[in-house]
């Protein structure tokens, strides 16, 4: 209880205390100053710290070192200042490589058992160089049709049913099954190892000299894993400031669910291209690409966070601790069922449930006419103009709309609707490519659709998400709509520029 | 407008919902413990043993957030535990670390166990410093003995009491070892049978008269504020929250609660 006979009127007191705190507070701030509360904090932990291994030297005695891995060893390597940046950006190449690699053949595989005319005919023949046997020489997309003429199906159901739902589904499966069974697991042993924290041990002075925290190296790296993820990890960081500069960037890293388009357009296209003349120069070609959108990912999220660091969220930057895990040895069944259920079943469904009902609204936005035109041929023509300045076309950027509530299935819709125009199937083997190059598709459109798909809006999880943890209608707003004019201003600038300097043909 | 999201309710903020919790038995008198911790050390294990309840025990961010309580009973005493978010330190203002902060801060338990892990004494020991700056009633509990012992690694538990001048305690919360001693310390410490002299390490030294300075001008604003240097440190840092509370009275309320004033 205070004693001091003076300060016994409640109101009084509180007027008093109200400016003698500003004036307290002015004082702290001009100490602040003159030694450097950067400074000061940074001396005073580093204390803390030499006090502890004093402290433990006395009390802690080892006996044995029972490690798996020399794991002080293997950090002097993986953290170094040099060489840690290349030994990361090794280790993703090659993981992105075995991906690329290992998903071409059972992707055709899919694609042969669920929607290709012949069914496995084309696999057989140009993996094995043997005929398939006859059982395989029918799609499902095909024995679900003679399934359906048999039953006397009215031709809309079939449609609808097939062509539309079916087909949504079979897209999904082929395209982003394989490269998901591939990439999540090697994914995960490297989180399961502990090199993620090492990674943002690297990458940390890199955000602080953005203006932001050095934990969001951490947050950066969970969303990889998925961005909603990555946002609530962001109730890590301290101050709120930093922690919404961590939200409003974490979009930038391409999430699980954007992966899978981004190594597909990369194999189809981009590897697709050198296929012929040589498949491992392909596969590297494929993997540059994937690694560079990943760089590209990084810088956007250091350029955007250290632009809100100096215009609407200034501050400087806190110091703070980062605990590198002890290496552990992977679970292989534990990494599997993580990797499987968790993440591609989980990642699959999702997809799954968004495909489904959009194949059927593809189908009949394909055969609804509205006058001469089709109601999707309105509106891809509509946009058309539009996407054609950011190097994309109108039915990119009506598949970018359709896939808003999940990322995964942009490649999937353009795909239909790209074959909705034609109105044919031919898929043999990797024909992909082909498909995509008869609609117009050049080296630009892939590196527009690659670059968009990186830097656009996040999916409607992740804005949910957003909103959920800022609780402001403001700042979730913000972060659905800078991404995405961020999007359309690089795509815009990159095709102008590459259309100015090869001339107008692409 | 950044600060609303974070800043809670103030009604559920620990202090508040502990002092809305204070005893109204007679006779017995409620002591609240509170128990701090880096994350992954079993504390919440430790709850479980101690108070016999089934406190979900995973650790990933955002679990944190809420905390739990339980009551055990000693020498006809009555103890509240509170457990608190798991984290590395005190000294930044996360979400989960200013809850674990504002409740041995604001909420003053009459102990506060810091749950250390024996395979990681150095690091953990930062926490444990924090700890020892805001109150001197603190016992420190080194749990995963039963791990260090099969790694190789031994802690001198009372070689580390000595070096830290508060009570430590070696157990292992999975099958109940030691815990006998945790009570006896806990309940040691806030009886008075055990007097706890803190050895914190000494500030950079250029620091030191600049604080010095500064603490006569916190007690002269808030005379009952016990730990007025604690204050001065984390003014100089610039701490956002302790700004904060400065400026709204709320650091006033230590020592004088019943006052009942915002």
């Amino acid at each position: 209880m205070s004693t001091d006979p003076a300060d016994n009127s409640p109101a009084k007191a509180g007027q008093d205390r109200a400016s003698d705190a500003e004036e307290l507070l002015r004082h702290a701030d001009a100490v602040r100053e003159e030694i450097g509360g950067e400074r000061f904090r940074d001396e005073l932990v580093t204390t803390l710290f030499q006090h502890a291994e004093d402290i433990a030297s006395q009390t802690v005695r080892r006996h044995k070192r029972r490690l798996w891995l020399p794991g002080e060893r293997i950090d002097r390597v993986v953290t170094h200042p040099l060489l840690g940046i290349p030994v990361m950006a090794v280790l993703f190449a090659a993981v992105f490589w075995i991906t690329i690699v290992g998903a071409n053949v059972p992707s055709a595989f899919l694609a042969g058992l669920l929607m290709a005319e012949g069914g496995l005919t084309g696999w057989f023949s140009e993996y094995l160089g043997i005929e398939a046997p006859t059982i395989l020489g029918t799609s499902l997309y095909e024995l679900l049709h003679m399934l359906f003429a048999a039953l006397h199906a009215p031709a809309w159901l079939s449609g609808f049913v097939i062509d539309g739902v079916y087909l949504g589904l079979a897209w999904v499966v082929s395209v982003m099954l394989p490269p998901m069974a591939i990439f999540f697991p090697l994914f995960t042993l490297l989180e399961d190892l502990g090199y993620l924290p090492r990674v943002a041990f690297n990458l940390d002075w890199l955000f602080k000299r953005a203006g932001a925290h050095g934990k969001q190296a951490l947050t950066m790296m969970m969303g990889f894993g998925c961005n909603a993820a990555g946002v609530i990890a962001c109730r890590v960081i301290d101050s709120p400031r930093e922690r919404l500069i961590a939200i409003l960037t974490n979009v930038f890293v391409p999430c699980n669910g954007r992966f899978p388009t981004l190594i597909a357009v990369s194999t189809i296209f981009f590897g697709g291209m050198v296929a012929q003349a040589n498949p491992f120069a392909a596969s590297l070609v494929a993997t540059a690409a994937v690694v560079g959108v990943v760089v590209i990912g990084v810088i956007t999220t250091l350029i955007v966070s250290w632009a809100l660091s100096r215009t609407i969220l200034r501050g400087e930057p806190s110091a703070f601790i980062l605990e590198l895990p002890p290496y552990r040895r992977p679970n292989v069944l534990r990494i599997l069922y993580t990797s499987l259920i968790d993440r591609t079943f989980f990642v699959l469904m999702r997809a799954i449930i968004v495909a489904a009902p959009a194949g059927g609204i593809i189908w009949l936005m394909a055969n609804l006419n509205v006058g001469e035109l089709s109601i999707s041929a309105h509106v891809y023509s509509f946009l058309d103009p539009f996407g054609h300045l950011l190097g994309l076309d109108g039915i990119l950027l009506l598949s970018f709309i359709i896939a808003i509530p999940a990322n995964e299935i942009v490649m999937p819709t353009a795909i239909m609707l790209y074959l909705s125009k034609t109105r044919m199937i031919e898929l043999e083997g990797a024909e992909l490519g082909a498909i995509l190059t008869d609609h117009g598709w050049t080296l630009l459109t892939a590196v527009c659709l690659m670059l968009f798909s990186l830097l656009h809006n996040p999916c409607g999880t992740t804005i949910w998400t957003i909103w959920r943890e800022t609780r402001s209608a403001r700042w979730t707003l913000f972060g659905a709509l800078m991404p995405l004019a961020l999007a359309i201003v690089v795509c815009g600038v990159v095709a102008t520029a590459v259309r100015l300097v090869i001339g107008v043909a692409a | 407008m950044i600060g609303k999201f974070l800043r809670g309710n103030c009604l559920d903020c620990p202090a508040n919902r502990a002092h809305a919790e204070q005893p109204v038995e007679t006779g017995t008198r409620v002591y609240s413990v509170a128990l701090a911790g880096n994350p992954n050390t079993g504390k919440s294990t430790v709850f479980n043993a101690l108070t016999g309840l089934r406190q979900h025990t995973g650790n990933w961010p955002g679990k944190t957030v809420t905390r739990a309580e339980g009551r055990f009973s000693r020498g006809g005493a009555i103890y509240q535990l509170v457990d608190l978010p798991g984290t590395y330190s005190l000294l930044s203002a996360s979400t989960d670390e200013e809850i674990a902060r504002d409740f041995i801060l604001f909420g003053e338990p009459d102990c506060t166990v810091v749950v250390v892990d024996a395979t990681a004494l150095e690091r953990n020991l930062n926490l444990v410093f924090q700890v020892m700056e805001i109150t001197d009633k603190v016992v420190v509990c080194v749990n995963l003995m039963d791990e260090a012992r099969r790694t190789g690694i031994e802690v001198d538990v009372d070689r580390l009491s000595e070096e830290l001048g508060v009570p430590a305690v070696g157990t292992v919360a999975s099958s109940g070892e030691g815990l006998d001693d945790l009570v006896a310390a806990i309940s040691g410490v806030i009886q008075g049978q055990i007097v706890t002299s803190p050895k914190i390490p000494a500030p950079p030294a250029a620091a030191t008269a600049l604080v010095d300075d500064l603490v006569p001008r916190i007690r002269a604003l808030y005379p009952d504020l016990r730990n007025a240097r604690w204050i001065a440190y984390r003014l100089i840092e610039g701490d956002y929250r302790i700004r904060q509370a400065l400026m709204s009275g709320e650091l006033a309320g230590l020592g004088q609660r019943q006052a009942g004033s915002p």
